[in-house]
């Protein structure tokens, strides 16, 4: 059964990368650091500006999508590394699944997410933000959050698996986060954007996930900022999911048959 | 157990692979010989679904790579000059995992893993060391234990001891050895000429993407003719005049050691070496040493290899049969390492 192996074989590679992460806690720092820097600059740099402590609570539910976004470097870097090391190669040459590897990465930098939403939810709480609404709503807004997570990780496998070199990954895999995470409506109101812009960040899944993401907190959005407009700000839940499986459904298929078509050396 | 038929592999312009034809019965120690850039790794690569052949097949234990690549696998160990270990897990957890991706379950793959490393005498460090912290021949042990993990019948060593200090060396063909006990098919390459002597039963020379000759040591140099004289004079600056004194009696010679050591064929054999004595002598050039001896692997490559841009060594030091770490490591070939 393919897939019933694809997952098992997932499973040994995701915990073979836990133990690694375990062993290289400089990455941890670097999943925890960048966070909590956002959090801080853009609460407090740029937040007396947007509106105070009610930006500070918008800040929060933009400040995730955006981490978790940038997450998906790591699956880049990572995948990367484990092609030029040669590893990958001992891997296709074994009766493994080919999913499988790949699955591995994405899987295990969900915890890696899981760590980032922990530590922005921590620092949010120390910057006056609080969620109004009750733990299922919250949980239910983390589940989303993964989701879109492990789907934006999907992303970063492909850049990994085209790049090939730990350098080329790396900067690729940087690269298109900032365009993509900045015209959104993650850190201003996406309806304050140029006619041009403005479609786009509304189209953004990630102006919906940090919608969604507000949604389920009970955040408010601060006083003179518009609500996204269009179909996705109006329905950011559902439009979110669409996003993931989208992404999940182009990007899965595309990373494993590049996998299947690489060859190192 | 292995066998290529007709394969042809060309990266652009360049023909990695020109028809390469190679059987290897069941059991046996197959070596592939052959300087770097030569195709070695491409055959490799080939074999092990890696990459695929623009025509031609290969078998493994019956399965082809084209049509039925996953049984390949099933029935491959690769162990490469690269030594793919993850640096970031301890012996232990390396075997367990390559283990598991082989289809083991958790408890037979932890018991596997226990006793591969008995076996390659790397359990006193199998749960204390990280495979990053492992010497050059640890690190290429524990490769080899994962290449044979799952028990395959077929067993491929892509030059499994490039880079290795001697002690190194020793421990691989000690293990390499043991593999042929029990009875497992190894198709090993190598550029080192005693290598290959050492371990294989049979061995094929590539060059430039064409198998050249293929055979037993003593059949390969068969080939290239009978015995050689070798002699070493008293003083290097006799050299000179000791080879013209030899090529006016019609004997090409090789020389090394800076001048001091000659080789000559004898086709003749006893009578070439005393000829050979006598012109020294009567021309007052002191020898220190003479010795009649069958060829070299290192000369039935050149042989066989003559005219190749690819020698591997410069050097036509014939009796310093292949030095490992003498030449550089086979690094990628170019159009290669651009896929």
């Amino acid at each position: 059964m393919r897939p019933v192996r694809a997952v098992r074989d997932g499973v040994v590679i995701a915990r073979r990368n836990l133990i690694g992460l375990r062993r290289t806690p400089g990455a941890l720092v670097t999943g925890i650091a960048q966070p909590i820097l956002f959090v801080i600059i853009l609460a407090y740099v740029f937040g007396g500006t947007l509106g105070g402590g009610a930006y500070r609570e918008y800040l929060v539910g933009g400040i995730l999508a955006q981490t978790l976004t940038f997450n998906s470097s790591f699956t880049a870097v990572y995948l990367a590394k484990d092609l030029q090391s040669g590893l990958i190669d001992r891997f296709r040459a074994l009766p493994m699944s080919r999913v499988g590897v790949i699955l591995g990465r994405t899987v295990s930098d969900l915890v890696m997410s899981a760590i980032s939403v922990l530590v922005i939810l921590g620092c949010g709480l120390a910057i006056g933000w609080r969620a109004s609404t009750g733990p299922g709503s919250v949980l239910l807004a983390c589940a989303l959050l993964l989701l879109f997570a492990f789907a934006v990780s999907w992303v970063g496998a492909l850049i990994a698996l085209t790049a090939r070199s730990v350098e080329v990954a790396q900067s690729l895999g940087l690269l298109w986060l900032f365009p993509v995470c900045f015209i959104s409506g993650a850190f201003v109101s996406a309806d304050s954007l140029p006619t041009g812009l403005q479609a786009i960040a509304r189209w953004n899944p990630i102006t919906a996930v940090a919608s969604a993401a507000r949604q389920g907190f009970g955040n408010e959005v601060p006083p003179g900022f518009m609500s996204p407009g269009g179909w996705p700000g109006e329905n950011p839940v559902l439009y979110s999911v669409l996003s993931c499986v989208v992404i999940i459904a182009v990007f899965a298929p595309a990373a494993v048959l590049q996998y299947r078509r690489i060859s190192r050396r | 157990m292995i066998a290529l038929h007709g394969i042809v592999k060309q990266f652009g312009d360049r023909t990695a692979l020109d028809g390469i034809d190679l059987e290897v019965p069941s059991g046996t120690v197959q070596g592939l010989l052959g300087p770097n850039g030569a195709g070695k790794t491409t055959i490799v690569r080939v074999l092990t679904t890696l990459l695929t052949p623009d025509r031609g097949d290969a078998l493994v234990a019956g399965h082809s790579v084209r049509s039925d690549p996953d049984g390949v696998r099933r029935s491959l160990g690769v162990s490469g000059q690269y030594a793919a270990v993850d640096e970031k897990l301890t012996g232990y957890e390396n075997l367990r995992m390559v283990a598991q991706l082989y289809g083991m379950r958790r408890r037979a793959a932890a018991e596997r893993a226990r006793q591969l490393l008995r076996d390659f005498r790397l359990d006193d460090v199998a749960d204390t060391l990280l495979a990053g912290q492992y010497s050059g021949g640890m690190r290429r042990r524990l490769d080899l234990a994962g290449a044979v993990i799952a028990r395959p019948p077929v067993v491929i060593l892509d030059e499994p001891t490039t880079g290795l200090d001697p002690r190194g060396r020793r421990d691989t063909w000690d293990a390499v050895t043991s593999l042929t006990d029990e009875g497992v098919t190894v198709l090993l390459t190598t550029q080192y000429l005693e290598e290959a002597d050492q371990l294989a039963d049979s061995i094929a020379v590539i060059d430039r993407g064409r198998i050249v000759a293929d055979g037993t040591a003593a059949a390969l140099k068969q080939r290239v003719g009978g015995s050689r004289v070798d002699i070493v004079l008293a003083d290097a600056d006799d050299g000179a005049a000791a080879r013209s004194a030899l090529q006016r009696d019609g004997h090409d010679t090789e020389a090394g050691d800076r001048g001091r050591r000659l080789t000559l064929a004898a086709d003749e054999g006893g009578p070439g070496l005393s000829r050979a004595l006598a012109v020294l002598e009567r021309a007052g050039i002191d020898v220190a040493e003479a010795a009649l001896r069958r060829p070299t692997l290192d000369e039935v490559f050149l042989g066989l290899t003559a005219g190749s841009s690819l020698e591997p060594s410069a050097e036509t030091d014939s009796a310093g049969a292949g030095r490992p770490g003498a030449e550089e490591t086979d690094e990628a070939l170019p159009a290669e390492a651009a896929r």
